[in-house]
């Protein structure tokens, strides 16, 4: 089944040509890893999906994107409805001044949910489920700044799980880590697939051998190729693709 | 390349950076000694006139005796007046510009005007003031027509201590928070504006240390030359410090006898004026510290 299906998806960045028709599905509870070189449109094509690309003046969209089934550039979804349903992780973990819990409380409170029991049970399973509970359970009034930048990047992970969240986007979420946390965040991705569609974006081809079932490559604002992972990284059909997985360019 | 024997060159570098070093510093030091020189000189002509009575009598004997309560009274109604004008309006006007307004030519117009309006001289706020508020209005000679006439003065400096606290947030808090399906008021209000608040509270409380030492924006429209009463009403006229001191050191019956008094009422608005920096510095480090904590 799909989660993310694009079909035919232009971008313009005012004149800039950034994404060229880009029709591609992403299925539901599986990792894609999107791949290629700095400023092909990886980050671009992902914002499509919680509509980020909004806030950006100038930004024209054609084609159609659906989630789940639902066109959301149709004019009867709105935005913060769609980014209840799509979580996004940055590259730079972005934790709120607030304390640990509040980090994670925020996007139920702006939400509307007032209930604090429930807000304190969804706390503590999200924390759970970014494998970052043991390490904070003691301190949750203590600010988010005090955690290290992989604990912070697990804090921002938890924080979008609060609000159950159909599909997770991920930008480059380890290219700010050390090895260390890259190598917990990954182990994370793998066992959060099972609840959620994940598409992460990643210069590291390593990392999407490791982590993915799907890769799509990208050059230049196209899609080259998307297969299975495996099947990308062994048998890649394009010589472009050929060219990027060898270290060729990029 | 070898350490130990300096080629005549990196001497002259370094001794270049020694004078420029030498020079700054020296500049800075004048500063400083200026403003100590201007501080001691007030302090040391007004203390011995700073007593109880000073600060809690009404002027006698043509302002040669007595205190200057009054006036401190009127002032502080001055302050507290226009900053319930300038505070809710400057800050709301640079939340729009900053968060909401497009990049678009209305935002650079208002921009603009905002901060021409920080540009005009003071005297030009007080005939404006007396023009529309005093006349036009009919608020007369009032603590309403100068409050608003202050406030108008402060004003563009509140809209821009604002947008400059706004504007050093960083991005991805506001991309953060979008992220979790948060509206932007939400985002403004939960995320952005708790962490903006020590700065832009720093900045009101400087644009009131700016406000309360302003003659020319009073002198049409509120100040009293002579009222030893208090006032009862937005309607009533009040004295205020620095029109008092303008008064008493140029146009007081008895100038020579009333110069002690002069420096006394100098030193207790630089008081002000310096509690009004203290308590900003403190606020600024309170709130900061609990922004990061809550
Ligand atoms: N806000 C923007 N305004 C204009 N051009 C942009 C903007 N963001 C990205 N671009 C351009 O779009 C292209 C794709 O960028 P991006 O999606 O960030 O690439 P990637 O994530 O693959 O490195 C680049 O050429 C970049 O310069
Ligand atoms: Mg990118």
């Amino acid at each position: 089944m799909n989660s993310v299906e694009t079909k035919d998806v232009h971008l313009y960045y005012g004149d800039f040509h950034a994404l060229k028709g880009i029709t591609m599905a992403m299925r539901k509870n599986q990792v894609t890893a999107f791949i290629g070189p700095s400023g092909c449109g990886k980050s671009t094509y992902l914002r499509c999906f919680n509509r980020m690309n909004d806030l950006i003046d100038g930004v024209r969209i054609e084609g159609e994107i659906l989630i789940d089934g639902v066109d959301i550039y149709k004019s009867s979804i709105q935005v913060d409805d769609l980014r209840k349903h799509v979580g996004m992780v940055f590259q730079k973990p972005n934790p709120f001044p607030k304390s640990i819990f509040e980090n994670v409380a925020y996007g139920l409170r702006v939400n509307g949910t007032k209930d604090r029991q429930f807000i304190e049970e969804r706390v503590e399973r999200s924390l759970k489920q970014a494998a970052l509970w043991d390490e904070v359970k003691d301190k949750l009034k203590k600010s988010a700044f005090e955690l290290s930048g992989g604990q912070q990047q697990r804090l921002c992970i938890a924080r979008a799980l609060a609000i159950e969240p159909s599909v997770l986007l991920m930008d480059e979420p380890t290219s700010a880590l050390d090895p260390l946390s890259t190598a917990k965040t990954e182990e994370l991705i793998h066992e959060l697939k099972e609840n959620y569609t994940i598409v992460i974006v990643t210069h590291n081809m390593q990392q999407a051998g490791r982590v993915s079932d799907y890769t799509a490559f990208f050059y230049l604002g196209e899609l080259v190729e998307y297969a299975k992972t495996k099947t990308l990284f062994t048998n890649p059909k394009d010589q472009r693709t050929q060219n990027y997985i060898t270290g060729r360019f990029g | 390349m070898s350490f130990g024997n300096t080629p005549s060159a990196h001497r002259k570098k370094r001794l270049t950076q020694n004078i420029a070093f030498f020079i700054f510093r020296l500049l800075s030091f004048s500063v400083v000694a200026i403003l100590v020189v201007i501080l001691g000189f007030i302090l040391v002509r007004g203390i011995s006139v700073i007593s109880w009575e000073f600060l809690s009598e009404a002027p006698r004997e043509g302002m040669t005796e007595g205190g200057i309560f009054p006036a401190i009274v009127g002032t502080l109604c001055l302050v507290v007046g226009s900053m319930l004008f300038a505070f809710p309006i400057g800050i709301l006007s640079g939340i729009y510009i900053n968060e909401y307004a497009k990049d678009s030519w209305f935002k650079r117009f208002v921009k603009l005007m905002t901060n021409n309006l920080a540009g005009i001289p003071s005297i030009v706020f007080g005939l404006f003031g007396m023009a529309l508020f005093v006349h036009q209005f009919g608020f007369g000679d009032s603590i309403l027509a100068g409050s608003l006439t202050l406030g108008l003065l402060a004003l563009p400096v509140v809209i821009r201590t604002t947008e400059e606290a706004l504007k050093a947030i960083d991005n991805s808090f506001r991309i953060g928070s979008l992220a979790l399906g948060a509206t932007k008021w939400q985002t403004t209000r939960r995320v952005v504006l708790p962490m903006a608040f020590p700065n832009i509270i720093t900045g009101l409380i400087l644009s009131i240390g700016r406000v309360s030492g302003e003659t020319a924006p009073i002198l049409f429209t509120v100040a009293a030359y002579f009222l030893p009463k208090l006032p009862s009403s937005v309607f009533d006229q009040v004295m205020a410090l620095p029109y008092h001191l303008y008064v008493i050191s140029t146009s007081g019956t008895n100038i020579e006898a009333s110069r002690a008094m002069a420096y006394g009422t100098a030193f207790v608005l630089i008081v002000i004026v310096l509690l009004a920096n203290l308590l900003a510095n403190w606020l600024r480090r309170y709130f900061g510290k609990k922004v990061k904590m809550n």
